[in-house]
């Protein structure tokens, strides 16, 4: 049915209290595929992210590696293989890296080499160093290696990242995509929400534009990122 | 100095329980973010299951064995509360919680009752710990000294049990955050009733661990512990384990040397304390700023609007309804119809502060009582009753300003515990001044003045104050003051940068429902002809605050139904059968599965469902 792909979403519709937000997204990720959804603040990215994790009510369908997930509640999601990587990063600020990274901890998925703690220093070296220190005391750049890796202690097969390089110095955001680039070969799909141009050009393989709840357009990232910029000036693109 | 000490020794003895039953509820909260009123409850159910062991276990391993088993099993009727109950109303405005471990409370006042008698119950003494141990000359109580190393050893099993395993970094980090949790594939269902249960066990833990000091079990020990459980976890911060530690030893040995020192103000010392503690660090010696909280104490289902002219005219009819009352009822049913109409009244100054303002109050019988007090008190002096009238909700403004003054200045349950400690040294001075009170004996002889004498002018008259009060509560919710208050409520920071106060308009809010409750009070007072420090107790402001969640918080016209219904049960239920608890817990925690919103809110749904589908 779903062809191999690893997720799919199709209708997705969601409202928070009486503002509908999402108007029927649909989309879909092959094994290994990088997806950027683009558009302005508010076009309803994150809430996509939100609703395919379970985390906003929503309907229409989600299937993960071929299985409707729709109705699960968001912890037997991310048992299953969805990772989630928040915008504002959701740091447990009282609690050390380690600690941090213990409650991302899921058992390791078949075929896949699981990830641990070691495996995730040699990834990001900066959090190796400051093992012991409380999330509250990292900075920004530092929280967002530390929420990436917490997810990833999970063993994700599809990563849903949130504004990844949203205020993060532009050492950080190549860190960054160089850490996007190494899951992506190891055959996690990733569907990231982008504003950073460069950022999403490094990373995605395609992308869409969600205008107002919906998508407007699919194409290569070049193409969807033209037609924004068309959209902000006034003129039309096609 | 030896006498210090065996004093000393004492304090930290009591401090053991103390510390048990707190370091449960802060745990609870932290987590699952219920305000556990239950807690007291399954404290007493540990008493009680104790004893009932003791008697059918021998020995020193039957003894000792009682006693765990006796918390294993209140332990599991704890998780069982958690997962029948609590699991429906998570999603819940925060306090609803509250008033369902109420409704359980209630409950289980008078369950212990039917199982084993009103009677006071003294337990066995523990074996091999009966004796005295001689401390630098003083006899103390071997008994003690294991509960003095006891609480020290429960800190230290706790602390690793958070901080070294992985159940504990969950825990934590729930504490914070509990969707990002969830997101991360936790089960929070069963985190939240473990936690649940730990916390009972050691609630239970600590009254089991009462009885062989030679503390009776009874049906009324609830009360007094969780009210001393939630000073002890506010002053050492919610959430914070060491912090309920060093606050139940601080709230102990205060209590140890408050008798022998200043033995007039025993009863009010640790609520200084605490009020003193929290102006000092709004959240607690060891507690930290709350993170952004993901439940609100108000959610407004549908948009406030005033009446439309159908409404208006239906309310007017069903107020002149409510007059006629004289023409149908005797003279029970109109002081019944006038007390009815005078908690309205109470409940409706109350839902102003918390459904309008946005802030919970612990308190509120404070102003109620300082009304009642503030008229008895006049008319002892020789004013007439319309002077006393006057002079009730006078003193009410003034105690609401002075109080409200410090509340406005915290938030959450801190603010709301700031409320409850002023109503408690107002009652204790209500109850330690004899001089000017009576004390426990009251002010008596407060009768009406002849033209407010007869039962049907008296009615008409707290009907008129009720129905002026709503009235105006009603205006200055629709007016911009109103306005404003919801804003301070709904986006504290987004209303402060539009030049809004939020100190000074919730201030000002907290006299306006102090001087309305102190009319209730006044006339409460006229109505019963004498005042009692009860009017200014605990269980009068938990009424107030289950008649504005009985009826929804989220709605304006909730604490109307919310009173009457309650009121009226409650009168009839006293009257009508000896377990009237038992039944008006049932129908509260009924309730509150049946109508989360309150059954004004439940009706407004049902309403807007009906026009949905024509």
């Amino acid at each position: 049915m779903s062809g191999g792909l690893q997720l799919e979403a199709q209708d997705l519709a969601a409202a928070y209290g009486r503002a509908q937000v999402l108007f029927g997204v649909s989309l879909a990720l092959a094994p290994g595929e990088v997806l950027a959804l683009v558009g302005r603040n508010g076009a309803g990215k994150s809430t996509t992210l939100k609703a395919i994790m379970g985390l906003v009510p929503a309907t229409g369908t989600v299937r993960l590696g071929g299985q409707d997930i729709a109705r699960l509640p968001a912890f037997e999601r991310a048992r299953l293989g969805l990772g989630y990587v928040p915008e504002d990063r959701r740091i447990f600020t009282d609690l050390t890296v380690l600690e941090n990274l213990e409650t991302g901890r899921r058992p390791p998925r078949s075929g896949r080499a699981p990830f641990t703690e070691a495996r995730l220093f040699a990834m990001f070296p900066n959090l190796a160093e400051m093992r012991h220190r409380r999330g509250g005391a990292m900075s920004g750049g530092e929280q967002q290696m530390l929420a990436l890796a917490r997810t990833l202690m999970g063993n994700p097969a599809v990563l849903l990242l949130d504004e990844p390089s949203e205020g993060l110095a532009p050492r950080i955001v190549a860190e960054m995509a160089k850490a996007v680039a190494a899951l992506k070969a190891e055959g996690l799909s990733i569907l990231v929400s982008e504003q950073n141009v460069a950022f999403t050009r490094a990373i995605a393989d395609r992308a869409l534009l969600i205008e107002r709840g919906a998508v407007r357009a699919a194409g290569s990232v070049g193409e969807i990122e033209a037609r924004l910029a068309a959209d902000a000036l006034g003129t039309d693109a096609q | 100095m030896d006498l210090i000490l065996a004093q000393f020794l004492t304090g930290l003895a009591a401090a053991c329980s103390l510390f048990l039953v707190a370091s449960g509820l802060s745990l609870i909260f932290g987590v699952t973010r219920i305000v556990n009123f239950a807690h007291g409850a399954f404290y007493m159910l540990g008493a009680y299951a104790a004893y009932w062991l003791q008697q059918r276990l021998a020995g020193p391993v039957g003894f000792w064995g009682a006693v765990v088993l006796a918390a294993l099993l209140v332990g599991a009727l704890g998780a069982l509360m958690e997962m029948t109950l609590l699991r429906r109303i998570y999603r819940a405005p925060e306090l609803f919680q509250l008033l369902a471990t109420f409704g359980v409370t209630l409950m289980m006042e008078d369950v212990v009752v039917l199982l084993f008698g009103p009677e006071d119950l003294l337990g066995a003494r523990a074996p091999g710990l009966k004796g005295a141990v001689e401390v630098m000359g003083q006899q103390v109580p071997a008994y003690d000294l294991f509960l003095v190393a006891l609480g020290p050893l429960v800190l230290l099993a706790l602390t690793l049990a958070l901080k070294r395993t992985r159940w504990g970094i969950l825990v934590r980090a729930a504490t914070q955050d509990r969707d990002m949790v969830a997101a991360l594939g936790v089960n929070q269902k069963w985190l939240f009733t473990s936690v649940f249960a730990l916390g009972i066990v050691l609630a239970a833990l600590g009254g089991a661990l009462q009885l062989p000091r030679g503390e009776t079990a009874h049906h009324t020990m609830d009360l007094k512990i969780i009210v001393e459980a939630f000073v002890v976890v506010v002053i050492g911060g919610l959430g914070s384990v060491p912090g309920a530690f060093l606050a139940a030893l601080l709230v102990a040995e205060l209590n140890a040397f408050g008798i022998l020192v200043l033995p007039e103000v025993s009863l009010v010392l640790v609520f200084l304390v605490m009020a003193v503690v929290l102006v000092a660090r709004p959240y607690g010696l060891l507690g930290r700023p709350q993170s952004a909280q993901r439940g609100a104490l108000v959610v407004t289902a549908r948009p406030w609007r005033p009446f439309t002219a159908p409404e208006r005219a239906i309310a007017l009819a069903l107020a002149a309804l409510a007059a006629m009352l004289p023409l149908a009822g005797g003279a029970y049913a109109l002081s019944v119809g006038a007390e009815v109409a005078l908690f309205v009244l109470f409940a409706a100054s109350l839902h102003l502060v918390m459904g309008a303002g946005g802030m919970a109050s612990f308190g509120h019988a404070a102003y109620f009582g300082l009304g009642a007090y503030g008229a008895a008190l006049a008319v002892t002096a020789g004013a007439p009753m319309l002077a006393a009238l006057a002079a009730g909700p006078l003193l009410a403004l003034l105690g609401a300003v002075a109080f409200g003054w410090f509340c406005v200045r915290l938030s959450g349950v801190y603010s709301a515990m700031l409320t409850l400690a002023f109503a408690q040294i107002a009652w204790a001075v209500a109850f330690q001044w004899v001089g000017v009170t009576g004390g426990d004996n009251g002010l008596i002889g407060i009768w009406p003045a002849a033209w407010a004498a007869s039962p049907a002018t008296f009615y008409w008259l707290s009907l008129a104050a009720a129905l002026l009060g709503v009235a105006l509560l009603r205006m200055v919710i629709f007016s911009p003051f109103g306005l404003a208050l919801r804003a301070v409520r709904d986006n504290p920071a987004r209303a402060e940068a539009l030049g809004l106060s939020r100190q000074r308009v919730q201030w000002a809010a907290f006299a306006i429902a102090g001087t309305l409750a102190g009319v209730a009070g006044a006339l409460f007072a006229f109505l019963k002809g004498s005042v009692f420090p009860d009017v200014l107790g605990i269980p009068l402001s938990v009424d107030a605050l289950a008649m504005v969640l009985l009826g929804g918080v989220g709605t304006v016209i909730g604490p109307v139904p919310g009173a009457i219904l309650y009121k009226l049960l409650s009168i009839v239920l006293v009257s009508a059968t000896a377990y009237s608890k038992l039944l008006l817990g049932g129908l509260v925690v009924a309730l509150v599965v049946a109508a989360p919103r309150g059954i004004a809110g439940a009706a407004l749904d049902l309403l807007a469902r009906r026009r949905a589908t024509p």
